[in-house]
This record gives structure tokens, sequence and C-alpha cells, in this order.
């Protein structure tokens, strides 16, 4: 299994933590709104190919909540100023969920840094009509078993991750994403219109089971985005990299190999 | 000690077991348990209400701002402060606030407020506050953004106020070319501000510095006494000595012949105030970003969302005062010394209490406590007043 690195890396001032891991072709993740957390199997199983490379946003977990951090737009911004400082190119660019919002606005405005986008339970766009839980009514543990399909591993989460070492990080993450998502609740209503203009492969990754952002959601996008590929995988809610590593894997991994032989 | 009667305006005919049911009275509770005809009444009622205790020597009546509950009736206070405005003869009239930051147009409150104090030549008090956390679930407004929207849309109306306008704003959150509103207040330079809250300490110390009454909201009166030292400690540090009129208690006072007999009338109205209206879950009450961390933290490990009261612990605690009139003077004397307060918010309605009971209650206050406390200052922070 690869190994990786934890530090820190400064963007024009604002201090971020970053994990590596793996050597190969860059692809970047973009955590949701829980956070970056800790190195996790699909980031391993995903480094036996990739250099994988996930920032922690700023306003998240030890990085830097810098005074600039107003909306979605701001950490879109923020990621094209980090690949360039990390001079990354030809780079496979996974967002999950709130990470998914951020790629996709990164997307619309450059992709000359891009190799392909995968967006996983993606926020970003509002599909009218389609139920969907309030997190900012639900308390610590069921927004935590919102997450999955399987209430088993929803009930190790639940005592895995509700402790109080992490209630100061948690409520960080808690405040930034109520920042950015409050109001319209996890859109930007004017991104659908701009999403024609992603020129990369793109793919969606969404659980059969998503109550946060139902599969519904991956057609909005695969409709606004042009050539994507939708992957709706059963018996998964809105977390399949967490809930579903082995099939998370082998559709991104499949995914990139199909559009690397093709160019 | 001044009296002002402030009124919840709740939805008294609720299904206290729907709201239990529905963990809250609050943003979630269907408005379908509303109905027009009885709640029509009870605007009627409140405002008779608000008339009578100006007629029986209140020195004020206070409205305030909820939004989405059976809690109190008055989203937009401005409605019935309009009512009184010319109903209400003598007594003051104070809204308890508007909350600012639900606001994408806070020069309207500037507005409003001057045409209040206009129609009352001059007896307009104007309450700005941040509104509880259940207000941003209700109004689609980001808690994260509370304290700053507060602190520049107070900005805004203030100058609106005292500078000759036009003038132009520029803020980070409020754009205005032309700041220029008509009427100008009646009270110069402007109303006097009162700021209520439940204690925060960076709210108690910029009302101290800003000379601000401050209002305490419903809390044991240990509580209070600390919160109102605090803001005697910050207006030292700002360079002037608090005086007992910047300090105002909100709390609840039922009088009757006897301590039993109060207990006994007061307590299904008191207890349906407190462990129904008033409940709801710590995510409701507190958003992200809403007050900081370690507020958060504080009020999490607490639990003071699901917690119970009865009415002896309301009374224990010294959140409300219940029983005969010599017991109610001396609690009330006891508990001005305490914590060095001069005006007394006081709810004579609570709850599911119906009108004739509150009618009682309020003629009660007004011939047994009112004119015991007229001209009592706080022992102790007499000297400091003087």
């Amino acid at each position: 299994m690869a190994d990786h690195s934890t530090s820190t890396f400064t963007v024009n001032g604002c201090t971020i933590g970053l994990m590596r891991g793996g050597s190969g072709p860059p692809l970047v993740v973009l955590h949701g709104a829980s956070g970056a957390g800790t190195w996790l199997p699909f980031m391993a199983a995903l480094a036996e190919k990739f250099e994988v490379i996930v920032p922690e946003h700023p306003g998240f977990g030890a990085s830097d909540t810098p005074d600039w951090l107003d909306n979605i737009h701001d950490l879109a911004y923020f990621y094209l100023d980090f690949l360039d400082a990390l001079d990354l190119t030809g780079v496979h660019l996974v967002g999950l969920s709130l990470g998914g919002w951020v790629a996709a606005e990164l997307a619309v405005r450059d992709t000359a840094r891009l190799a392909s986008l995968t967006l996983v339970g993606a926020a970003g766009i509002h599909v009218k009509g389609v139920a969907q839980i309030d997190p900012f009514l639900r308390t610590d543990e069921q927004r935590i078993r919102d997450f999955f399909h399987d209430p088993k591993l929803a009930d190790d989460m639940v005592a895995r991750l509700l402790t109080p070492e992490t209630e100061d990080v948690a409520m960080k993450n808690r405040v930034t994403t109520a920042k950015l998502v409050w109001q319209p609740r996890g859109y930007d209503p004017h991104l659908g219109k701009w999403l024609h203009r992603i020129n990369v492969p793109t793919l969606l990754i969404w659980g059969a089971n998503d109550r946060l952002f139902p599969f519904e959601y991956a057609y909005a996008y695969h409709k606004l985005i042009p050539g994507s590929e939708a992957v709706i995988i059963p018996e998964c809610g809105h977390v399949p990299n967490i809930e579903k590593p082995e099939a998370f894997v082998r559709e991104l991994t499949g995914f990139i190999h199909r559009v690397r032989a093709a160019t | 000690m001044k009296f002002f009667n402030f009124h919840l305006m709740p939805y008294r005919h609720a299904d206290l077991d729907a709201i239990e049911r529905n963990g809250s009275a609050w943003v979630t509770y269907s408005n379908r348990h509303y109905d027009p005809q009885k709640g029509a009444e009870l605007y009627h009622e409140y405002l008779d209400q608000m008339e009578y205790a100006d007629r029986l020597g209140f020195d004020g009546v206070c409205l305030n701002e909820h939004h989405q509950t059976a809690y109190g009736m008055m989203p937009i206070p401005g409605v019935l402060a309009g009512a009184l405005a010319r109903s209400v003869k003598k007594a003051k009239l104070a809204i308890l606030g508007r909350a600012l930051p639900l606001l994408n147009n806070p020069l309207m409150v500037a507005e409003e407020y001057a045409m209040l104090d206009n129609l009352t030549r001059g007896r307009f008090i104007a309450g700005f506050v941040r509104g509880i956390g259940a207000e941003y679930h209700a109004m689609g407004i980001n808690p994260t953004l509370s304290q700053d929207r507060f602190a520049e849309a107070h900005d805004l109306i203030m100058r609106a106020w005292t500078e000759p306008g036009p003038f132009a704003f520029e803020g980070k959150h409020y754009h205005f070319n032309y700041v220029n509103p008509w009427p100008r207040p009646y009270q110069q330079p402007h109303p006097p501000v009162w700021v209520p809250s439940q204690g925060s300490s960076s709210t108690i110390k910029w009302a101290a510095t800003m000379r601000y009454t401050y209002a305490q909201t419903l809390s044991p009166i240990g509580v209070v006494a600390r919160f109102f030292q605090a803001y005697r400690d910050e207006a030292e540090k700002a360079g002037y000595q608090a005086s007992p009129d910047q300090l105002a208690w909100s709390n609840t006072i039922y009088v009757a012949d006897t301590d039993e007999k109060a207990m006994r009338e007061a307590r299904p109205h008191l207890e349906a105030l407190t462990n129904r209206f008033l409940k709801m879950p710590t995510e409701m009450l507190l958003p992200p970003g809403y007050t900081n961390i370690e507020s958060m933290k504080r009020v999490r490990a607490a639990k003071v969302t699901g917690k119970t009261s009865s009415i002896e612990d309301l009374v224990k605690n010294g959140v409300v005062i219940v029983g005969s009139p010599n017991t109610v003077r001396e609690r009330l004397a006891e508990y001005q010394d305490l914590a060095g307060f001069n005006t007394s918010l006081t709810k004579t309605q609570f709850g599911t209490m119906p009108d004739d009971m509150t009618r009682a209650n309020m003629a009660a206050i007004a011939q047994e406590i009112l004119p015991h406390f007229r001209d009592r200052l706080p022992q102790g922070a007499k000297e400091a007043a003087e």
C-alpha cells in the first residue's frame, strides 16, 4: 500500500493542510463539508496508480480561515491559484459533495490544467421537486447517518467520528460550510448556465440512495455538462468513496484509463 | 423603577401536544395549526391589554419580532406599534427589537422607527437585535453573517438618523447611493436605543460602549446580576459610570392573593411558555456561526434546549416572580438590589394565559407593586447613581 505525507502548503499567504501519496499522473481530491479527514482507503488505493493530492480547504480543519473567504467562488479561484502554485498539469480533479461544487465552479472558469473532472454526490446546482435532507436541522449523529445507506456502516462511523477530540474541528468545518452553502442552500443559481463550458471528459459518480443530493442531481449535471458520463452505484448513500470504495475506485480508474487511452 | 408591559403575543390556542410531537413551536411547526378567526381575536385582545397597561400607569409597552412561530405572532412588530401609536397615550412604545441582520434593506428600519417616533411625538424606544438562531432557518439568512450584518445595519441606521442626507453608504453587505430618509426622528439626535440580548459578552461590551440600554432576556437572576456587572465594568473601561437606568431585566410576574394561589394559577401557563413555546432543538437555536465556537460549546454542553423546567425551578432560580403582593415586592426589591437594574420589562401575559387572568394580574401589579417601586433605586448601586 502506498504511503503518504502530511504537510502544509501556502498559496498567496493562505496556509492549508495537504496530504500527498503515490506516484503517477496527478489526481487532486477536493473534500466535502466534513473536511479532509485522514488518509482513507480509497485514497491509498488510488495512490497505487496516481499521485494523490488532498488539500484541506481554507476555513476547514487546520487550514487558515482567510478574510477573503466569503463564498464558493472564492474557493474555486483559490484552487486555480493552488494548481498554478504547484504547477500541475494534466490533473484529474475529483470533487466530493461540497468539493464537487468547488470543482465544477473551477472547471467552468478554466480547464487548462485539467485532464478530467469527476463529481461525486456534488452540490452546486438545484433540481426542483427532489426531496433533500436539511443537514442544519440534524443532530451530529443524524448527520453522520444521513451519509450512508447501510445502517451498520453508519453505526461504525458514528462510533468512530463522534468523539470529543474532533468537536472543535467539526464545529469549525460546520461554520465554514454554513458560510458557503446556507443560502441558496448548497447551490449557485447561475452555475447551470455555464456548465457547458466544461471541455474536459467528465464523470459523475453517485450513490443510488444518496439522501442529501439524490441521483436526480447526477442526471441534471449529466444534461448540463457536454459528453459527461454518469455512474450510479447501487446500495450506496452520499459518500460512495467511503461506503463502496472498491466500486468507486474501479469506476474512477476505469474512466481515467479510457480518457488517457483516447488522448 | 420603571415598569414596561412586555408582550410576546403567543398564539395561546396552540395545540401543546402537537408542539411537543413536532419538537418545537418554531420554523417547522405547521401553520395549519393557526386559526385566523382565533388569531384575529388574539391580536385585538393583546392590543387591548397594551392599552390597558397604559391606563394602569405602566411606563411603557414593549413589542418584539420573531418569525414563523406560535411563540409570538409579531413577525412585523411595526404593524402593531402603528396600531398602538395613537391609542397608547402616555406610555413609551418600545420595539425590542427589530432583527437587523434578517433584512436586506435595513434602511427601512430607519424609516419605520422614525415614523413611529413622529407618530408618538417622541415616545418611541428603538430596539436592535440579531434575532435568535431559529430566525436564520426561518428567513434564509446566513447565520455566519449575522454579527457582521448587525453591525453594518446599525451603523447605517444611526448615520441615516444623525447625518444630513443625502449621502452614500458603501458597506460590505449594504450599498446605497442615496441615504436620505424622510421623516427624520422626532427625538434628537435619535430615539433611545435599547439592546436586548441573551448575554453575549461582545454584545454587552458593545452596548456599554455605545451607552445603549442593555436588556437581559429570560435568565436566572444570578446570571442577570453577572451580566449587568459586566456591563458596568465595560462602561467603566469606556470611561463613564453606568446608571441603573441603562439596565433592564426582562422578567415574568404573576400576582395573586396568596403565594399558593399564584403558583396554582400561573403554573400551566408558565410551564406552557417554558416547556412548549420556548423549546427547540440545539441545531435550531444555534445554527453554525450564529455565535462563536466557545459559546456554542458552552450551550451544547449545558444541554439547555432539552431541559424542562417546573414553575418551582423558575421561581427558585429567579427567572420569574410569582406570589402574593408581599412576596413579589420582596423578591423584586431583592433582585433589583442584587442586579442593579432600574427597568423591569414584565410579561404579564405568558404562555396560554387567558384574557381575564392577564387583566387581573396587570391590575394587581399596577396596584400592589408599581407604587412601591416608583421612586426606588437599587440599594448599593444608589451611591454609584448619584
